[in-house]
């Protein structure tokens, strides 16, 4: 257990190294440039006019959809790694149980399809 | 002195970080480079000369463009949130750089080798859709909020049909271990023994989906010009901007030695009796970086729609349909084990 967390260790240090990367980046930036803020140059960029209002605004639920199938469809691989893993030594129940979880989840994406969930216009 | 980095904490520690900045300072030293040959294939194929100002050949137009982000004024945005204004592009840099902790470039040479480190990558790289997400959000502006909008879609429909893929490689080898992987591929014929040739058809969808899943072109819908100017990008400027680029570069360079470590047999030479090394490792990456810039050069810009149907309709039933063939074969064996190199591999 303890040789195994060892392992995990240098991603530790590599995660500190990244974000140090990045404050270090974006830091020069901010000390080096010369920052000379006005009202035109701040404002949100519009075509050829000034932001109406806030533009967090209602989005298309399509979007909502796609993400919620992604978590489906995530989740089901999610599933299947630790079965792949110890594919070698499945036994037939093993195999043939997670084959009729993949044709539920077949069933359920073709319903899916049916239904118009993945069409764009 | 060997003692002293493998037994006291302060070596070990110090060990630590010297292979970090050996992965990370390569790497984007490199990623300087493949910036400018993007830019010259692409050139190329337009019959333009490219950048040719800057040093010879203008191999060094990356550094001055480095140079020129750096003395260029940060803009916050009106009303922008700015902690997660700035905190978007940080993620993207670092969600890309950790990943390349668990990627082996030669045989045992991996920072950490942990056990499942496809697991690993495919995390890291799901966090990369927060930096999108964020840096549309926090700029308040409507361009990026649906450019973002539309990015995260893109990648995560991508990343579904990139995991099936991925599963398929598993089962045939038994471990998510990269270099078990690699091992598995190791045999005598060369460069058919390799997972590209049993996977075949698993290659074309890796790589499409892999453009997709990093927004190069032709799949860089949140930079349509004409409707959505830069996507997440529009409100940035400065390093920041620079940090989203250099993290949208690594995850490509990060999908090519995917490719190469899944599909490609790592470090294996292709020509049995020749030695393996980290120099097929980065030939390889090289020649799947080609693939990626000949692809943004000669193919036309998709539209959304037609995306989003090759993401769900085509690629995500296609690879499933994969795996579960994949899984036949290798339980009964079929095709001499081809499928089922865990009996031998690992």
């Amino acid at each position: 257990m303890e040789e195994m967390l060892k392992e995990y260790l240098p991603i530790l240090v590599f995660l500190a190294i990244a974000i140090a990367l990045g404050l270090v980046l974006i830091l020069a930036a901010i000390v080096i440039a010369v920052r000379n803020p006005d009202p035109e140059k701040v404002s949100a960029y519009e075509c050829g006019f000034n932001a109406f209002d806030d533009a967090r605004m209602k989005f298309d639920v399509r979007f909502y959809l796609v993400s919620i199938l992604f978590i489906i469809f995530d989740l089901e691989i999610a599933f299947l790694f630790p079965w792949a893993v110890a594919f070698k030594d499945l036994s037939m129940v093993g195999f043939w149980s997670m084959m009729v979880f993949l044709g539920v989840l077949t069933a359920g994406f073709a319903y899916e399809w049916k239904k118009g969930a993945l069409e764009w216009e | 002195m060997a003692d002293f980095f493998t037994t006291t904490t302060l070596g070990m520690g110090l060990l630590i970080v010297g292979q970090v900045l050996l992965i990370v300072v390569p790497l984007l030293v490199a990623l300087a480079f493949l910036m400018y040959a993007d830019r010259k294939i692409w050139a190329a194929v337009q019959m333009r000369r490219g950048p040719n100002v800057v040093g010879v050949f203008g191999l060094m137009q990356s550094f001055a463009d480095f140079l020129k982000y750096i003395v260029k004024e940060v803009i916050f945005p009106a009303g922008a949130d700015r902690v997660v204004f700035l905190l978007a592009p940080m993620v993207s840099l670092v969600m890309a750089l950790i990943a390349w902790a668990v990627i082996p470039f030669n045989d045992g040479w991996v920072l950490s080798n942990i056990n499942v480190a496809i697991l690993y990558v495919m995390a890291v790289s799901s966090l990369e859709v927060y930096g999108v997400i964020m840096g549309g959000w926090a700029s308040n502006s409507k361009y990026p909020f649906l450019g973002s909008l539309r990015s995260a879609a893109q990648m995560i429909s991508y990343e579904v049909s990139i995991g099936l893929i991925i599963i398929g490689i598993i089962i045939s080898t038994g471990s998510m271990n990269f270099s078990d992987i690699v091992g598995a591929q190791e045999g005598r014929y060369g460069l058919f023994s390799w997972y590209w040739l049993p996977h075949f058809p698993m290659l074309f969808l890796f790589l499409i989906s892999a453009l997709a899943e990093t927004n190069r072109p032709p799949f860089d819908l949140p930079e349509a010009e004409s409707e959505l100017v830069a996507g997440y990008q529009v409100e940035y400027s400065s390093t920041p901007f620079l940090l989203f680029m250099i993290g949208e570069l690594v995850a490509v360079v990060l999908m090519c030695a995917m490719t190469t470590l899944l599909f490609f047999g790592g470090w294996l030479s292709p020509i049995p009796g020749l030695p393996d090394g980290i120099l097929w490792m980065i030939g390889k990456m090289l020649f799947v970086f080609f693939i990626f810039s000949m692809v943004k050069a000669i193919t036309p810009r998709y539209r959304y729609d037609q995306l989003m149907r090759i993401g769900w309709k085509v690629f995500l039933p296609m690879s499933l349909v994969w795996v579960v063939l994949v899984a036949f074969l290798a339980k009964f064996e079929a095709f001499g084990g081809a499928y089922a190199r865990w009996a031998i591999g690992g």
